[in-house]
């Protein structure tokens, strides 16, 4: 069994109103050293060993677990045990 | 003319859709839920607005990959008018039907009141009821409605003459104003205004009526009148 890891954040140049929220709470919280916050979902995959583990995770990354218009998705994949 | 009106788990618009078609615009519905996969007894699809799947993951990304959405695409493929209302163009939108994708409004709020609208198109099968750069008025009711494409794709709806909707002044922070667009072909249309909520004077504007009607008319242009 792997534990997939699956980090999907907003593209560069893609409004996060999310994040800017955050910021001005936190610079209301005197932490004004944060210049920008951007918010993205961390998505956690177990999975059956696959003979194409890494094509398949693209491929649902690509199909539904991001949208390639306005996110981008980097993984990491490591052994679990269940 | 029969309509389809695709339900989900958690579309919330669907039975003010299918009053619009049958009562106001006198015509023939049916709900049809998510889960079948052949629509072609229907002569056009609706998909309504709503929460479905409660939103997760993104706005209408669950939906897309539902079964109905592989008939929907099949149906298209045909030439079949399909609207998609709110979570409807959502849904259309992670489907892949229209370009683009959906983020929350620029000002975090749920927005639900009336909003003036432009109508840049008027020769869609879904607008030509409508005067040429027609200004008119629809309820708008959504949290993610702020449109969003790149540049490159914001080039070639402009070429292909796809933007049918803009806010005069927009609401939510969508990209060069955009409340509507359609396919190349024009027989997809998506907005984030509610027109199934203005089809009678009653409840404040009929201006949504007109989108139905001229669905009808064309609808009626292009079959009973050649055979």
């Amino acid at each position: 069994m792997y534990k997939v890891k699956v980090y999907v954040t907003l593209k560069e140049g893609v409004l996060d109103p999310q994040g800017k929220a955050i910021q001005q709470s936190l610079s209301s919280l005197s932490y004004q050293e944060v210049e920008e916050v951007r918010v993205g979902k961390y998505i956690e995959l177990f999975v059956e060993p696959h003979e194409q583990l890494e094509e398949r995770i693209n491929k649902m990354c690509d199909e539904l677990l991001a949208n390639p218009v306005i996110e981008e998705y980097q993984y990491e994949i490591e052994e679990a045990v269940r | 003319m029969k309509f389809a009106v695709i339900v989900f788990p958690g579309s919330n618009c669907d039975r003010d859709m299918l009053y619009a078609i049958t009562d106001a615009l006198q015509e023939e519905a049916h709900f049809v839920w998510h889960s079948e996969s052949d629509l072609s007894s229907y002569d056009a699809i609706l998909l309504p607005g709503g929460f479905s799947y409660g939103d997760y993951l993104r706005s209408g990304a669950m939906s897309s990959t539902s079964p109905v959405m592989k008939a929907v695409k099949a149906e298209v493929g045909k030439g079949k008018p399909v609207l998609g209302v709110c979570n409807g163009f959502q849904i259309l939108l992670e489907a892949g039907l229209l370009p683009g994708a959906m983020l929350p409004n620029e000002n975090l709020s749920f927005i639900c009141r009336n909003i003036p609208l432009r109508v840049e198109r008027q020769d869609t099968m879904f607008t030509s009821a409508f005067d040429e750069k027609e200004a008119i008025t629809l309820p708008i009711a959504h949290g993610d409605g702020n449109y969003f494409c790149d540049d490159a794709t914001y080039q070639s709806l402009v070429d292909n003459n796809q933007i049918v909707f803009t806010y005069p002044s927009n609401p939510n922070g969508s990209v060069h104003d955009i409340a509507g667009i359609c396919n190349e072909q024009g027989n997809v249309l998506g907005m984030m205004p509610h027109p199934e909520r203005a089809v009678e004077a009653l409840l404040g504007s009929t201006d949504g009526l007109k989108i139905f009607q001229s669905i009808l008319t064309n609808w009626r242009e292009a079959h009973v009148l050649n055979t």
